[in-house]
Parts: C-alpha cells; sequence; structure tokens
C-alpha cells in the first residue's frame, strides 16, 4: 500500500489574475481521481470525531467510504439523509471549525477534505442522475405553512414533502433561495446550483410562492383559517447594522445587504441584462471581518474596483470568516486595514462620499475577561480617499413579521424565542428556526434547524400536542 | 384573470398612464398611504409605486406612474391583458387618516394620485378636506375629477398659468393657513423639493404636515438599507419605517441628494447612442 499523503489533494481554482475580474466559481471542483485520492486519505474510524463537530451528523466515514468505492451517487444520498442541501454546504460551511476541525488526521497533517468530498458527492449526483429516488411517504393531506425560502425554510420543505406534507413556502422576494440568492456570489456559490436545490423541492410537490410578504401580503392567523395545520417562521436576519458614524447616508455608502443583493438578486454585474445600477467603485472600503464583508470585498474587486480596502477592528486571526475565504481575498489582492476604526465619512459637495477618517488601534492590557481590547494608537489617524464603502458589521432580525403578530415572544434583539430542540414558539402550531432565532449564524445550523422543527411539527400534526394539551387527530 | 394582469391601461397625462392590476392577495390589507413594488420582468429593477386606488371585491389596484427613466417606460410599454413579472405589497405603513377635523391635501405632479387615497379616507372619516393640486402646465394634470369628488374644495394651480391659478401649490396653501381656523393636518406628496416648500410653507403656523418620501428602493421589505432617510437626526429605512414622516423634520436635502446617486448610470442606460429617444425607451433584446 502507498503512503497516505499527508496534505490534502488541492482544489483547482481558477487563477487568481484572471478570477478577480470575471463572476465564474472559484473552485472547480475535484475529478473523481482527486476524490478517490483524498477520499482514501481517512481512517474510516470507528467512533469518528468529524461527525461530532457536523451540527446535522451526517454519517462521514459512511459517505466518504461510497466514495472510495466509486459508488458515487450513493454517497450523496447517505448525506442527504441528514442534510438536504449537501452542493452548498460543501462549498459555504465552516469546515475548518465544524468536521474538519475534530477530524483525527488533522493532528499530523492536513484534515481530511470533507466538505470538498461533499461538493464532489452532490455535484456528481446532480450531473449523473441514476433516477434513484428516496422513499416518501404516501401524501397525507394536510397543509404546512413555510414563511422564508432561505435554507431552514427549504430544509423544512423538503423534509415534510417527505413525510406527505403538501407544504407551500411563502418568501417575499421575486426569487426563492434567502442569502444562498441574493447574499452569497455567484462566484462563491453559482446560482444554478440553488436553482437546482429549488428545482428539486418542486419535484417534490412544494409549491414556493414568491411575492408574498407574511405579516403585510397575508397574516399568520389567515394561514391557520386557510387550513395550514402548522407554520414555520425562516425570516432570517434581514436587517443590516450601520457603523453609526458621521456621513454614513453619502452617496456611495452601502450595506452589504444593499450591495450584494444588486450585484447577486438584481444581477447588476450583469450590466447587459440587467436594469438595476450599482456604483463601481474605483477606491472601496468595507466594513467587517466576516464572510459577508468577504464577499463584498471580492465582488468589489470584480465590479472593478483598483483597490479594495477591508477594514477589521481586531487583527487577522480574529476574523471570523471561512479561512478560504480569507485566503482567496488575500489572493485576488484585497488590502488589509487590521486594527483600524473608522471615525467619519467625508463626502463633497454633492453629497457623494469621497473620503474616510480612520484610527489605527493597538491591542492593550487584557480586561476582566482576559480579552485584549483595541486601544486608539497616539497619532495614528489617518484619511483614505475613496468612492465607495460597504458596510459588513452584522444583520438584526427584520421586525415585519413579529411586528404583525405581537404575540410572538422575542428577545431584546427582535429574534424569535423558541423552545428547544423542537423550535416551538409559545404560539400554539408556530415553530421558528435559523438566523431569525440565532441570529447571524449559517447555513448548515439555518438547515439542521429546520430539520428538528420538521421532526417537531410532524409530531405536532399527528398528535396535535402543545403543552398540557394532547388531543390524537381524528 | 391572471396575478398581475394588467386588466386596464389609459394614458391620462402626458407620459403618466394608470394601470388597474389584478392582484387580489394585495388588496386584502392595502390602507391609504401604502405602497407596491413592481417588476416588468426577470431582470427588471424592483420599481416602488403608490397605491393609488384598489377595490377589495375586484381584487385589483390601481397605479399611476410617470414614465422619467427606463424601468418606469418599460413598464409604460405594456399592454393590457399582458402580466407584470412581479408585484409585492402592501408595503410601509398606513397614513393615520382618522381623527381629523380640517385636512389640506397637497398634490404636485404625479403625486395626486397617491395623495388621493389618503384625501379620499380623511373625508371618509369625518374631516373637512381642502386639496391643492398642481402641475407644471395643463398637460400634465391628473386627478382633478376623482380630487374634486372627494374634496369639500379644490384648487388647481400651474406653474405656466395654462388651467387654474398661476402659482405654486404654496400660494394658496398659505391663504388657507392664514384664514382657515380647523386645519389640523396636511399631507403633501410629490417632488422633494415641493414637499420641502410645503413644509415650510406650514412651519410657522404649526399646523402638522406628512409627506411621503420616495428615495431609491430595491427590496422593500427592510433588507438593504439603500432607502434610508434621515428625520429629526435620526436615520430610517422609509419602506419600512415610512414611507410617511413628519414634514418639519425631514432631512430634504440628503433626500435630494441620495435620490440622485444613480443619475449618470440612469443617464447611460437612457441615451444608447443607437438610440434618439431622451426618456429612455430602450427596448430590451430578446431573452
Ligand atoms: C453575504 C453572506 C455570506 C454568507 N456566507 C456564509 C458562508 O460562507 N457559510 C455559511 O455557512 N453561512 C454564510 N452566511 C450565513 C447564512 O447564509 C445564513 O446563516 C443562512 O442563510 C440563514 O438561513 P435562514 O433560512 O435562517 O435565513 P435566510 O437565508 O436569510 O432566508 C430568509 C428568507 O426569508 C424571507 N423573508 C423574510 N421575511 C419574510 C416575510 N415576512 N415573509 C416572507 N418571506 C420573508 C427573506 O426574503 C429570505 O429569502 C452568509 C450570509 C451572508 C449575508
Ligand atoms: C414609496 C414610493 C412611492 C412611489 N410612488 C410613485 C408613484 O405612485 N408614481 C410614480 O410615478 N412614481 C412613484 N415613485 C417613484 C418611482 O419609483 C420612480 O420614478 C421610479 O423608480 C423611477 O424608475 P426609472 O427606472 O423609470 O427611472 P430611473 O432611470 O431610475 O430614474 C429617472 C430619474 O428619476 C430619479 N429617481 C429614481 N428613482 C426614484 C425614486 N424612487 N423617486 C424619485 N426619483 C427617482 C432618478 O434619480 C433619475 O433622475 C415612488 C417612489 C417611492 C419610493
Ligand atoms: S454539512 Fe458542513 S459540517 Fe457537516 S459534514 Fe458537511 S461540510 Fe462538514
Ligand atoms: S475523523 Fe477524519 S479520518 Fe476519521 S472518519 Fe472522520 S474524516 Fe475520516
Ligand atoms: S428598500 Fe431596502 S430597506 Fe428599504
Amino acid at each position: 500500500m502507498t503512503k497516505k499523503r499527508s496534505t490534502r489533494v488541492p482544489m483547482r481554482a481558477q487563477d487568481p489574475g484572471a478570477r478577480s475580474k470575471n463572476f465564474l466559481e472559484v473552485n472547480l471542483g475535484y475529478t473523481e481521481e482527486e476524490a478517490l485520492e483524498e477520499a482514501s486519505r481517512c481512517l474510516m474510524c470507528k467512533g469518528p470525531q468529524c461527525v461530532k463537530g457536523c451540527p446535522v451528523g451526517i454519517d462521514i466515514p459512511g459517505f466518504i467510504g461510497r466514495i472510495k468505492e466509486g459508488k458515487f451517487n450513493d454517497a450523496a444520498r447517505l448525506i442527504k439523509k441528514r442534510n438536504s442541501l449537501p452542493a452548498v454546504c460543501g462549498r459555504v460551511c465552516p469546515q475548518e471549525e465544524q468536521c474538519e476541525a475534530l477530524c483525527v488526521v488533522g493532528k499530523k497533517g492536513d484534515p481530511v477534505g470533507i466538505g470538498n468530498l461533499e461538493r464532489f458527492a452532490a455535484d456528481h449526483e446532480a450531473g449523473n442522475p441514476d433516477g434513484i429516488t428516496l422513499d416518501m411517504a404516501p401524501e397525507n393531506g394536510h397543509k404546512i405553512a413555510v414563511i422564508g425560502a432561505g435554507p431552514a425554510g427549504l430544509t423544512v420543505a423538503s423534509d415534510l414533502a417527505m413525510k406527505g406534507y403538501r407544504v407551500t413556502v411563502f418568501e417575499a422576494l421575486h426569487k426563492a433561495g434567502g442569502v444562498l440568492a441574493y447574499g452569497i456570489p455567484e462566484f462563491r456559490l453559482p446560482k444554478a446550483i440553488v436553482q437546482r436545490e429549488l428545482d428539486y423541492l418542486t419535484s417534490l410537490g412544494v409549491e414556493i410562492r414568491c411575492n408574498i410578504l407574511v405579516g403585510a401580503s397575508v397574516r399568520i392567523p389567515e394561514l391557520f383559517a386557510d387550513g395550514y395545520r402548522a407554520v414555520f417562521i425562516g425570516t432570517g436576519a434581514g436587517l443590516p447594522r450601520f457603523l453609526d458614524i458621521p456621513g454614513e447616508n453619502l452617496n456611495g455608502v452601502y450595506s452589504a445587504n444593499e450591495y450584494l443583493t444588486r450585484s447577486n438578486l438584481m444581477r447588476a454585474y450583469d450590466s447587459e441584462e440587467a436594469d438595476t445600477p450599482i456604483a463601481h467603485g474605483k477606491r472601496v472600503a468595507v466594513f467587517g471581518g466576516g464572510n459577508v464583508a468577504m464577499d463584498a470585498a471580492r465582488t468589489a474587486l470584480r465590479l472593478g474596483g483598483d483597490e479594495v480596502h477591508l477594514f477589521y477592528r481586531r487583527s487577522r486571526e480574529e476574523m471570523p470568516a471561512r479561512k478560504e475565504e480569507v485566503h482567496h481575498a488575500d489572493e485576488e489582492g484585497i488590502l488589509w486595514q487590521f486594527l483600524t476604526a473608522p471615525l467619519e465619512f467625508i463626502g463633497d459637495e454633492k453629497g457623494r462620499l469621497k473620503a474616510l477618517r480612520s484610527q489605527r488601534m493597538e491591542l492593550g492590557e487584557p480586561d476582566e475577561s482576559g480579552r485584549r481590547r483595541p486601544v486608539p494608537i497616539e497619532g495614528g489617524g489617518f484619511v483614505t480617499e475613496i468612492d465607495t464603502a460597504i458596510v459588513a458589521i452584522g444583520n438584526d432580525s427584520n421586525p415585519i413579521l413579529t411586528r404583525s403578530m405581537p404575540e410572538i415572544d422575542t428577545n431584546r434583539w427582535g429574534n424569535v424565542v423558541v423552545e428547544e430542540p423542537t423550535g416551538r414558539t409559545n404560539c400554539r402550531g408556530i415553530f421558528a428556526g435559523g438566523d431569525i432565532v440565532t441570529g447571524a449564524a449559517t447555513v448548515i445550523l439555518a438547515a439542521g434547524a429546520g430539520r428538528t422543527a420538521a421532526n417537531a411539527i410532524h409530531e405536532y400534526v399527528q398528535w396535535i400536542t402543545w403543552g398540557e394539551d394532547t388531543r390524537k387527530l381524528t | 384573470m391572471k396575478t398581475y394582469e394588467i386588466i386596464h391601461r389609459e394614458q391620462i397625462a402626458e407620459r403618466v398612464k394608470v394601470f388597474i392590476v389584478y392582484a387580489p392577495l394585495i388588496t386584502k390589507h392595502c390602507r391609504p398611504g401604502q405602497f407596491l413594488i413592481v417588476m416588468v420582468h426577470e431582470n427588471g429593477e424592483r420599481i416602488p409605486l403608490t397605491i393609488a386606488d384598489f377595490d377589495q371585491e375586484r381584487g385589483v389596484v390601481e397605479i399611476v406612474f410617470q414614465e422619467v427613466g427606463k424601468s418606469t417606460v418599460q413598464l409604460g410599454a405594456m399592454e393590457a391583458g399582458e402580466c407584470l413579472h412581479a408585484m409585492v405589497g402592501p408595503l410601509g405603513h398606513a397614513s393615520e387618516i382618522t381623527g381629523w377635523k380640517g385636512v389640506v391635501a397637497v398634490g404636485g405632479g404625479i403625486g395626486v394620485a397617491p395623495v388621493f387615497p389618503i384625501a379620499r379616507g380623511c373625508k371618509q372619516n369625518g374631516a373637512r378636506v381642502t386639496s391643492i393640486i398642481g402641475a407644471r402646465t395643463s398637460e400634465l394634470l391628473i386627478y382633478e375629477k376623482k380630487m374634486r369628488a372627494i374634496s369639500d374644495e379644490l384648487i388647481v394651480c400651474t406653474d405656466d398659468g395654462s388651467y387654474g391659478r398661476q402659482a405654486m401649490v404654496t400660494e394658496p396653501l398659505r391663504e388657507l393657513l392664514e384664514t382657515e381656523e380647523e386645519i389640523d393636518l396636511c399631507v403633501a406628496i410629490g417632488p422633494a423639493i415641493m414637499m420641502k416648500s410645503v413644509a415650510e410653507t406650514t412651519r410657522p403656523f404649526g399646523v402638522k404636515t406628512v409627506v411621503s418620501l420616495n428615495s431609491i428602493m430595491i427590496d422593500g421589505t427592510g433588507m438593504c438599507g439603500g432607502c434610508r432617510v434621515s428625520v429629526g437626526g435620526e436615520t430610517y429605512f422609509a419602506c419600512v419605517d415610512g414611507p410617511e414622516f413628519d414634514g418639519h423634520e425631514v432631512d430634504f436635502e440628503l433626500l435630494m441628494a441620495r435620490q440622485g446617486m444613480y443619475r449618470d448610470q440612469e443617464k447611460d442606460a437612457a441615451d444608447e447612442p443607437s438610440h434618439p429617444c431622451r426618456i429612455g425607451l430602450h427596448p430590451r433584446k430578446p431573452a
């Protein structure tokens, strides 16, 4: 037997120079040979650590084993038993903090590329359909309403459809997918893949109704009156935060949500086809250190930015973004401004952004929590000329739905309060999950919450139990 | 009838059209002061338009729009019987139409259409309604008949004197404020500059003045923050916190600057060299 390689089979990617000017996917995926080679690095552990790191508990050695045997579609089906969005999660999960963080192979070299293999299996199945489908329960005649077509809502919908329910998904925007459609850019998650997932849902009989803002176009009590047995709220965390510094309303200052929505959902990057405009900034500043900030910065580069600066108040190691995205951003030439705090946007006489004043910081003495907080460096103020700024410092939850039904318990951030692990809210028959419950988190956590809620909804509808009150449905 | 089908189309002034659209779900909850987002085609812009009227029984909404750029021109090119790609609403807060004694409703240009359901609502709830409507010239005046039918008094102004009184809407407004005792609300909708002048006119009289802000929008659901306006020194999202705000507190300079954000790009879209048309008539490439 040949000795196993200690490094991961690299993911082929577009050349940084070329890709920073196009919107095509950066990562190119594994070939069958590459997938087999990477799969061979897995030790097929009996008590696999990696599975503990996956929020939805995918049978990782199980699917990698199928890949080793060349049964790629079986591998995909095994993953789908736990995760209905494998092609998406294989691409966007923060694997290095989850499954791969715990992989034993990682102790002496690179951990197994679980995400890369997951992506491979899912793409293989989509490209080589063999007609084998998962077993679906017969129709049971009950209607379920899902609000929001993001990863949480889509997972609830597919799971309940498999259990025989008639599911309708209500989506406010004109396209389904949630952040997968409006937030994460094409070069990281091609929209054709999101569409594939949506087509799959439709094939299960799920009805997706776009352009319906629940709370405005229709209210939750009306859904119950209309015969829906239960309602799932998966409305996400879509209310952008701003920096709260002077000049923030100047033309040229965007929230990341607006910037990315213009580019992705409204396809402004394709100015030949799309009517929605976007600023093609030459000198751009992005604020934040998460995935959203990376996506905004790399989009700005692709829209023609000569200089794209990323301002983050802490240091590189503390950026919460996926390591791969930071690495890709670095290769593409993003200019890092760590330990800096923005102070003020400066505009011209027409109200257009022209510069940013900011302050260099250093890490001070550890505070009570033991964390070293950034403190201003004396004389560390400086001005950068910019024409576009993108604020990516987080989102709060959108209040439209909860305002229309104030009985639903929310916490002080406006997130819906649920009972763990069922996802039940305080209102009978109403469940919630995903970013609307946790605040901005990850795709797999939203999908996981959707799965748990689907099981709880199934139990509720079959038994109509809510607290003490138990009645068997006739 | 199909959802979002245009069941009636009419040109009511130069470059101003009225559509009646079948959208039963939207009409169910709509109230005066709210708006919609409309898309003409899959890759089109999301255009915010006020609900100018609605009929719950027939399940229809009425929109009135002026062709000012690429997207509104595309919209205007649609025929009766065709369906809009998308329409979502009702969005934003409804107007406060109850509890007023004397209301002055001021509409400028296309703004007369959105002021209509609010004025009618106030009237139905017992207020005495005086309406002042204005346009640059008589050809651009809209909704005169409808406004007359629901107003106790109607004053028409044109900038060039081609019809009604030659004046800005603020002139008769000031006279009213000076002579009438019982005015407790002024609602003004129109170009930002007009709403600003109205607010300045009412300010010394201390009459509550509500304006409807037409900032640039995308989603209309509070998700993007592109519609931010400054009112009383605080930032609000016009789509979810508005569109109506206290006219005495609005930063109109900021509103106007932000409305001009894409002016250069919109001009490019409208002035394609192969098209002499200045108003943005820009046929789409076949898909
Ligand atoms: C730019 C960006 C990049 C990201 N990158 C990553 C990444 O690399 N990896 C990762 O794991 N996570 C990433 N995330 C986070 C991840 O996308 C979210 O955690 C996840 O999408 C949350 O899913 P959700 O279903 O809860 O909500 P969302 O995806 O936000 O979907 C909610 C949906 O509900 C709709 N909606 C809201 N209100 C209503 C209403 N009243 N009526 C009807 N519909 C409504 C919205 O329009 C939306 O479509 C990223 C997020 C962003 C913004
Ligand atoms: C809540 C709300 C309600 C509205 N109601 C109506 C209505 O009932 N009837 C109607 O005709 N219009 C209404 N508008 C304005 C309408 O949305 C714009 O005229 C339209 O979006 C312009 O699109 P366009 O592509 O045709 O023009 P563009 O090419 O985008 O713009 C042409 C010119 O109009 C300016 N402009 C762009 N967007 C807006 C805007 N939102 N408001 C004002 N100026 C703008 C541009 O700066 C440019 O100078 C409303 C706007 C809002 C926010
Ligand atoms: S879903 Fe995410 S965490 Fe789970 S195995 Fe796949 S990549 Fe790892
Ligand atoms: S921990 Fe690593 S080596 Fe072990 S089963 Fe999981 S992926 Fe394979
Ligand atoms: S239009 Fe996007 S938040 Fe108002």
